[in-house]
């Protein structure tokens, strides 16, 4: 058994083996280390031979966990070796031992440049693959071209190919500019044709971390990939070799799938059809079979099957089925497929519409959470989390803290942290909040942070509805008789505050308090006493008439602590002493906490900090990256705009007893704004106005005149446009005969659009025999857009007819539609778009087609809208000011106080505004509540025109702000105020019922009159 | 970046192979070694083979006394891993005959060699085994 005739190797190893414990292990090794360091000093004497026989035993010393530190250069040395097994051993060792850093490593460049270009192919394998496991920034500089070369070289053998591929991907890693070159992307594209399943599989891996980094170099090797993977799935020139338990390659398909999941979308409908296709039979032909490998590896193309398609966003039908193949994972006993399917549904939630179908496995989930395997429970616990809100909150975090108590300690901080945040955030009512994290408290105090217990004591005191009941839970946990040390702390502080609220109920007066929470003290450490002093100071403070009794018993605690050692402890005791003596002052000083000011919660933030662990993270971060953080003020019933159902925003203040003055100047301002004179500025108290440069300079210009008449019907706009746009939702398609609606659309139309409007390009329409796609390019006043219809039927769409009713501002053509459009083909029809001038008014598209013999009439709105005429323009202070100061008020500049706006924090308002092209311009407004904006108009009226807009947010109260827009043209700051005012306001409904049917009331038209522009506009609007 | 490292360890928890693909000091690879080889070992044949641990996550396979230990990053897919594995021990298995622990042991050599002909920088170059083995035969040849 010797080591390839290495027999002193082998008896090395030998003897490490038969080691009876670790003591004698490192004796031998040391014996072992001094022999070779001797031999290596005494160079001459050790031979090729040798030294390989010793820099194997280094490694294998080293791989023990010893640390060794010489032996380094003679492996290195080994590389420039003349012989195959002796420099294979340099190679291989060298890259164990060494890392790119290394010193010794440069001194190897020449030698592994010399095998690299040289003609021995083995050479030329082992040089490779040492600089793909090591090479570092130097190597790039110099081996680069050489790599690249070999990579597509034609007279090279796979052999060497497939390690060049690689070894170019750790130097592009090193020096992303080694690709930088003409031609490469073709290059990388051409190499997707290659025929050997080596040079194909390493080259996907170099194509997977190129795209990831910038897919738009790419483009043209998307549908190379998808032609490998069609020739994977049907099986075709894949040589025997590569089947794996009868499946081609396993491992190419997850890694070709893998890079199609970089490119953010597929446009080209063949490409995209053959994709879904491939996709489809994944997904439909995976069967479970009886052998474990075959198995393991078909599950492994289906799961990143799922992984693609979910990413593609793909129809609704197909999004359906992979919820249901999830929903029959996460059910099976096979322990690996549940624990993917958990992890794979987490993802899923990502996907819109897809919530409510994952919420009808809640029960299955449930019961993974009690699996005995931690790796499933944690999948479990990350899925509860994600796909937990206001409607099913209750089921899971009791759920959650029902687990608790028996749950092992690894994971209980990451489930008290995690319900705790779900309670915060999705809380139906207060008084359920506080009874969640009381009973956090009290089942793993341990693992509840401070954090936790402070954010309690900061919803309690911002919401008086909530003291007296808070009062009351904590009197009654401070009862038990063993309670952890955080419960002391936050029920003291708790009673401290409120419990003179419960003063009439029996044994809550003072002194009972009192006495209860002071039979606790003898147990707590030095961190809970300062809070117990101040607790007492407060009952004394509360306790009128003063009860001289009890004031004895809390001042001989004050008087027992006054020379305590603790700082912290002696000052409280000496100051409240000397306070509570005098009598009339100490009302003031201990009066009841003021409100906190509004901020994010800091459980949220750790949470999205942490980096304790992966599984606790992914699912923060989806979740963060889902919803809104919670800071919004009161319970709101309002939809957020993203896709989510509505939830319930826990708030700080529920009665906003204090915001209710601004808002009473709110309203103030905005009564006077529309009588005459002044807008109150509505500064959130918390702000210190003289900072504010912007508020000092616009001051006098707010005050200045009377807004303009095109201001005036602001405050019923609000409610009338969201009428507006609903009713245009649902006539978004009005059946032409029969109102039983035969063609359904897929999809929420409304959706849709207001999805295109932020994006240019997407699925406008869709039923199930019709598809109709936009792509649009926009280019100052000028737009181009595509339509793409595509017949997704095997029978021919007959009379088809586009008609474009455009708005007075807008000029379009649409270039001819052809009548008929050919079963499973798809047509192109570009549309010409001028901007005239501005408004908000929106195009029409009145298309029609012939099912049999119905005729299917949508009227579709055309993402046309003001937006797509902007240009995003970053202004610098020197710029903006003098512009903003010289657009001095009405009708140039108007100002408006919305309210009603869905809350957010000002991160996703700045988001939503970059989205309309609108840029922000972080730090010219020193308040950090206040944004200002700035964009370019383009229209033949008004040509380039820069418009600035300034948003200012009250932090207490986010459903309200005032909105400052100004531009060279009257019409334009109107239409642009009123338009950012209705994406601030409207909100794009969610996932409603599919075909809303139109309100009886409104005459359908029938085909002939819906040529008339107006009645359609005047219907849709 | 894809695989990070392949460990085989035995029942005791004896590394007998170590193979890293990103450069980690000797200390923190002995912490390394220690919690995952804790953990895994620990666990059931009922449990899934895919444990989580710091950033990485663990994929493990279990052959009589030797576990295969594969740590890789977010990019990697659990079931392809999984399997990946078990073409290794197959490639072995052709080489040695129904390999075991001690030819791992005491050909160490060989096994790295293998190994560097199936993985390279962390991804997957080779899933032939005749292509795999095929550099080996030859060296077998020459001595």
């Amino acid at each position: 058994m010797a080591l390839s005739g290495m027999r002193g190797l082998s008896v090395f190893i030998s003897d490490i083996r038969n080691c009876q414990n670790k003591e004698q292990e490192r004796l031998r090794v040391d014996k072992e280390l001094g022999n070779i360091r001797t031999r290596f000093k005494n160079e001459k004497a050790s031979t090729p031979y040798e030294k390989k026989k010793y820099v194997w035993k280094i490694l294998y010393i080293y791989m023990l966990g010893y640390d060794v530190d010489f032996g380094h250069m003679e492996a290195v040395s080994l590389i420039s070796a003349p012989k195959y097994p002796e420099k294979q051993v340099g190679y291989i060792v060298t890259s164990c031992l060494l890392n790119e850093n290394h010193d010794f490593l440069r001194l190897a460049i020449n030698a592994v440049r010399n095998d690299i270009i040289g003609r021995n192919e083995t050479f030329q394998c082992l040089a490779l693959t040492l600089v793909g496991n090591i090479g570092g920034r130097e190597f790039a500089e110099s081996l680069a071209a050489d790599v690249q070369k070999l990579l597509i070289s034609s007279s090279c053998r796979p052999l060497v190919r497939k390690k060049a591929a690689l070894c170019l991907l750790r130097l592009y890693r090193k020096n992303p500019d080694v690709v930088n070159v003409d031609g490469w992307s073709d290059r990388m594209a051409q190499l997707l044709d290659e025929r050997d399943f080596g040079v194909l599989t390493s080259s996907m891996s170099l194509l997977v971390a190129l795209v990831s980094n910038n897919h738009e170099a790419y483009w043209s090797c998307l549908p190379k990939c998808v032609k490998v993977l069609e020739k994977l799935a049907r099986n075709q020139d894949v040589p025997q070799e590569y089947t794996y338990y009868g499946i081609p390659s396993p491992w190419l398909q997850v890694k070709t799938m893998r890079a199609l999941q970089y490119f953010p979308t597929i446009e080209d409908p063949n490409t995209r059809r053959s994709l879904f296709e491939v996709l489809q039979r994944v997904l439909m032909g995976t069967d479970v079979v009886k052998n474990v490998n075959k198995n393991n590896a078909s599950h492994a193309v289906l799961f990143e099957a799922l992984a693609l398609v979910m990413h593609l966003d793909a129809e609704k039908e197909m999004m359906s089925q992979c919820v249901a193949l999830l929903g029959k994972f996460i059910a099976v006993r096979e322990p690996n497929i549940r624990y993917l399917g958990l992890e794979n549904m987490t993802r899923m939630l990502m996907v819109t519409d897809v919530q409510d179908i994952i919420k009808r496995h809640q029960a299955q989930i449930i019961t993974s959470l009690k699996d005995p395997d931690i790796s499933i429970r944690r999948r479990a616990l990350d899925l509860l989390y994600g796909m937990c809100d206001v409607s099913n909150a209750k089921d899971i975090v009791e759920e959650i803290l029902q687990y608790l108590s028996s749950a092992d300690f690894a994971m209980r901080e990451e489930l008290s942290l995690k319900a705790a945040i779900l309670a915060e955030k999705f809380a139906p009512d207060m008084s359920w909040y506080v009874d969640v994290i009381l009973q956090l408290i009290d089942k793993a105090g341990d693992f509840v942070s401070d954090d936790i217990w402070f954010r309690v004591v900061q919803f309690v005191t911002n919401n008086e509805d909530l003291q007296t009941y808070a009062a009351l839970k904590a009197r009654e946990y401070v009862d038990k008789p063993a309670i952890h040390e955080t419960m002391v702390k936050l029920s003291a502080y708790i009673l401290g505050e409120y419990s003179h609220l419960l003063a009439r109920r029996p044994g809550c007066s003072p002194k009972e308090i009192f006495s209860i929470i002071h039979e606790k003290f003898p147990t707590v450490s030095t961190s809970t006493i300062p809070i117990l002093l101040s607790t007492y100071a407060k009952i004394l403070m509360h306790t009128q008439p003063p009860d001289p009794e009890l004031q004895n018993q809390i001042w001989a605690v004050f008087g027992k602590f006054e020379s305590c050692i603790d700082a912290e402890i002696q000052q409280r005791a000496v100051e409240y002493r000397a306070l509570s003596r005098k009598g009339a002052a100490l009302m003031d000083i201990l009066a009841e906490m003021p409100k906190f000011p509004e901020r994010q919660s800091a459980l949220i933030k750790k949470a999205e900090d942490s980096e304790a662990d992966t599984a606790e993270q992914s699912a923060i971060k989806l979740r963060a990256a889902q919803q809104q953080t919670s800071n919004a003020l009161v319970v709101t019933d309002q939809r957020p705009a993203n896709g989510t159902p509505p939830v319930g925003q826990l708030s700080l203040v529920k009665v906003p007893s204090v915001s209710n003055v601004d808002q009473n100047n709110a309203e103030l301002g905005v009564t006077q704004a529309n009588g005459a004179l002044t807008i109150v500025d509505p500064q959130p108290p918390s702000s210190t106005p003289s900072a504010d440069l912007l508020g000092d300079l616009l001051g006098p210009l707010v005050i200045e005149g009377p807004p303009g008449a095109t201001a005036q019907p602001e405050p019923n706009l609000v409610s009338g446009l969201e009428g507006g746009s609903n009713a245009a939702d649902a006539l978004a398609i009005a059946p032409v005969e029969d109102q039983s609606n035969i063609v359904q659309p897929i999809g929420n139309i409304a959706e849709r659009f207001h999805a295109l409007c932020l994006k240019d390009s997407g699925v406008l329409y869709e039923d199930p025999y019709i598809q109709i796609g936009i792509k649009a390019e926009w280019r100052a006043q000028h737009g181009r857009l595509i339509l793409f219809l595509g017949n997704k039927n095997i029978a021919p769409l007959v009379s088809v007819k586009a008609l474009i009713l455009p708005p007075s501002h807008l000029k379009m053509e649409l270039s001819l539609v052809p009548e008929t459009i050919p079963p499973r083909a798809q047509v192109q029809c570009p549309l010409e778009v001028i901007n005239l001038q501005p408004s908000r008014d929106v195009a029409v598209l009145d298309f029609s087609y012939k099912f049999g013999t119905h005729v299917v009439n949508p009227k579709l709105r055309l993402p046309a809208v003001l937006n797509k005429f902007l240009q995003p323009i970053q202004v610098s202070p020197e710029e903006f000011f003098p512009q903003w100061r010289s657009l001095s008020g009405p009708p140039l500049k108007l100002q408006e106080v919305v309210r009603g706006v869905r809350p957010m924090p000002l991160v996703e308002m700045a988001s939503l505004f970059n989205s309309l092209r609108l840029t922000v311009c972080p730090g010219l407004d020193p308040n950090p509540n206040n944004m200002v904006a700035s964009t370019t108009f383009y229209s033949e009226n008004t040509r380039a025109m820069l418009c600035l807009i300034r948003m200012e947010t009250d932090p207490a109260d986010r459903t309200q702000l005032r909105m400052t827009v100004a531009s060279g043209d009257p019409a334009l700051t109107f239409e642009l105020k009123e338009f950012i005012k209705e994406q601030l306001v409207s909100i794009p409904v969610p996932s409603r019922a599919p075909a809303p049917v139109p309100p009886p009331a409104q005459p359908v038209s029938p085909p002939t009159a819906s040529s008339d522009p107006g009645d359609i506009l005047a219907g849709l609007l | 970046m894809g695989i990070r490292f392949i460990l085989m360890v035995n029942k005791q928890g004896q590394t007998r192979l170590a193979q890293y693909y990103e450069y980690l000091t000797l200390e923190e690879r002995r912490a390394l070694e220690g919690e995952i080889v804790r953990k895994c070992l620990a666990r059931t044949e009922q449990q899934c083979s895919f444990v989580e641990h710091r950033n990485y996550k663990i994929v493990y396979r279990r052959y009589a006394s030797l576990f295969f230990l594969v740590g890789v990053d977010n990019e990697e897919n659990e079931l392809a891993i999984l399997e990946f594995i078990h073409l290794l021990v197959e490639t072995m298995d052709r080489h040695f005959g129904n390999v075991c622990e001690l030819d791992i042991m005491f050909h160490l050599e060989k096994a790295h060699f293998m190994l560097e002909e199936m993985v390279m920088n962390g991804c997957i170059v080779e899933t032939s085994k005749a292509n795999i083995l095929s550099p080996i035969q030859l060296m077998d040849k020459a001595s």
